[in-house]
């Protein structure tokens, strides 16, 4: 069955010593080489191009954010890369694996290197938080009910919440909510985690609670992230390069220390005297 | 006018009968209306219109002509073709049939309901299509439908003194059957009157209450 797909070079058995458990789950080693690339991927809504023939490149492991005015196409490449837009035109290949143009089972394997969490958090109403967790666990990834659970409690830990394992998200506050939100998409150990505007629709107050787990993650993690965001004191905190957006396209890129104290481009000095 | 307590008394045996006939139309009415009504709204999602026009014209024509021709046409069509049922059964299908073509619109209003982010985040956990209907997007669903299901249990028991056109002996057909051996009218009719207002008063009380809670 497998023996027809390509794809499946995590669980080889060179990574595995012999007598040790396959875990199938776990993060390939950062070797620092390209992640994710995007080749002149264009998008399109009717008439409107938001995205205009885009290259674009993250390496492994390496934290970076893309700010930008307000429609300027940033949440579209997140959406191109979790697979919830397809674009237009242009591919798109994480881990040396296409994602798009890919068939469908391709695409559901690459996914598996890739978690997102939402500006509107998108809990599951239904599960409690402790289900939120491990339900894709033990449906996608096949792992046991008791494995899942293990590793969901280890995530609750570490986001502060280990005592709301049977609260259901509606109990929660928006930041309790959003921390959930970011254990499970950790549980799925992804290698790349989307963050877009993860700390706007919150109360000011539950922000930092927030923003503190992600930087937990980043600085003890190798996790590669890409990450929307306004907190500009979180943006220059975790990353290793900020982009900068305009009308679809990276007009600077840089560390964000020369970015945010030292901007080139005319649009960017514009950006960041708006927003700070 | 007067009020006889004796006919009153013998007619509670026959209106027992009856009652336990209409309570179980209109039981085996819901659980296929809730089933088939389902099953409707699912086809109506099928990815290519060689499903859903057929589904859409065949619910459309159902909902749109009376249930007692529905009702006729089973009971004294489908005979003709060499397939018989009892009149009940023949009752129960007919009844079910014709309030799945409202259930369906019921479960379309509630899976659309379901916000476009519980879509996003099971195609972001990687969850295969199957699993995030059954556990994620049908029981938020199915959450937001049960008061408007209730709604049609209650219009389903008013509609079950149909049944007694095709000589279904429930509450009414046990009435009427009474009267007429008796010339006695007021008492049986009262009786089945007060019975329906016991039954569905309490109930869309109950669904009331429901609502409040599923509902937030
Ligand atoms: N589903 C859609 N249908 C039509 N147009 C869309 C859709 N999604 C996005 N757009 C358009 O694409 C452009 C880029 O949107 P996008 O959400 O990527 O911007 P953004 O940089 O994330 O902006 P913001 O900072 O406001 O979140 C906007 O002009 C927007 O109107
Ligand atoms: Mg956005």
């Amino acid at each position: 069955m497998s023996a027809d797909t390509p794809l499946d070079t995590s669980a080889t058995p060179a990574d595995t010593a012999p007598g040790e458990k396959a875990d199938h789950t776990a993060n390939p080693p950062v070797d620092g080489g390209e992640l994710i690339r995007f080749d002149k991927v264009t998008k399109r809504f009717g008439d409107n191009t938001v995205l205009d023939g885009l290259d674009f490149r993250v390496d492994s492991g390496k934290h970076v954010t893309l700010i930008g005015p307000s429609g300027s196409g940033k949440t579209t490449i997140l959406r191109l890369l979790m697979t919830l837009a397809k674009p237009d035109e242009g591919t798109i290949t994480v881990a040396g694996e296409r994602l798009h143009p890919a068939p469908e089972k391709q695409i559901r394997e690459v996914r598996k290197k890739i978690g997102m969490v939402f500006q509107q958090f998108n809990l599951f109403p239904n599960m409690k938080v402790l289900r939120n967790i491990t339900e894709a666990p033990v449906t996608v990834l096949g792992l046991s009910g008791d494995e899942a659970e293990a590793r969901a409690r280890e995530l609750l830990e570490m986001v502060g919440l280990a005592d709301k394992c049977d609260a259901y998200p509606s109990q929660l506050s928006g930041g309790q909510q959003q921390r959930v939100a970011i254990a499970r998409a950790l549980a799925m150990r992804p290698q790349v985690l989307l963050l877009d505007e993860v700390t706007s629709a919150l109360d000011p107050e539950l922000v930092t609670g927030v923003l503190d787990v992600l930087r937990d993650i980043a600085h003890t993690t190798d996790i590669t992230m890409l990450c929307v965001t306004h907190e500009m004191n979180f943006a220059r905190d975790i990353s290793d390069q900020v982009l900068m957006f305009d009308s679809g396209h990276v007009i600077e890129s840089g560390s964000p220390d020369r970015i945010f104290t030292d901007p080139e481009h005319e649009r960017t000095r514009e950006f960041l005297s708006a927003i700070l | 006018m007067n009020w006889d307590w004796g006919a009153v008394r013998d007619f509670m045996p026959h209106f027992w009968d009856g009652l336990l006939v209409t309570l179980q139309a209109l039981a085996l009415g819901s659980v296929i209306s809730f089933a088939l009504g389902l099953v409707w709204a699912l086809l109506m999602r099928a990815p290519t219109r060689w499903v859903r026009w057929p589904v859409g014209v065949l619910t459309e024509f159902i909902r749109n002509t009376p249930l007692l021709v529905q009702l006729f046409f089973l009971f004294y069509v489908l005979p003709e073709w060499n397939i018989t049922f009892s009149a009940l059964t023949t009752g129960v299908v007919a009844i079910g049939l014709h309030y799945s073509t409202y259930t369906m619109q019921v479960y379309r209003a509630g899976i659309e309901g379901v916000p476009a982010g519980q879509w996003e985040a099971a195609t972001a956990l990687n969850l295969p299509l199957r699993r995030t209907w059954t556990a994620v997007i049908l029981p938020q669903a199915i959450r937001r439908v049960v008061p408007a299901l209730g709604n049609y249990v209650i219009s389903m028991l008013k509609d079950t003194p149909m049944l007694m056109a095709i000589t279904v002996l429930e509450m009414l057909g046990e009435a009427r059957l009474y009267s007429q051996e008796h010339f006695q009218f007021t008492e049986p009719l009262t009786v089945i009157g007060v019975a329906f207002i016991l039954i569905s008063y309490p109930a869309s009380l109950l669904l009331r209450a429901l609502e409040r809670r599923l509902v937030r």
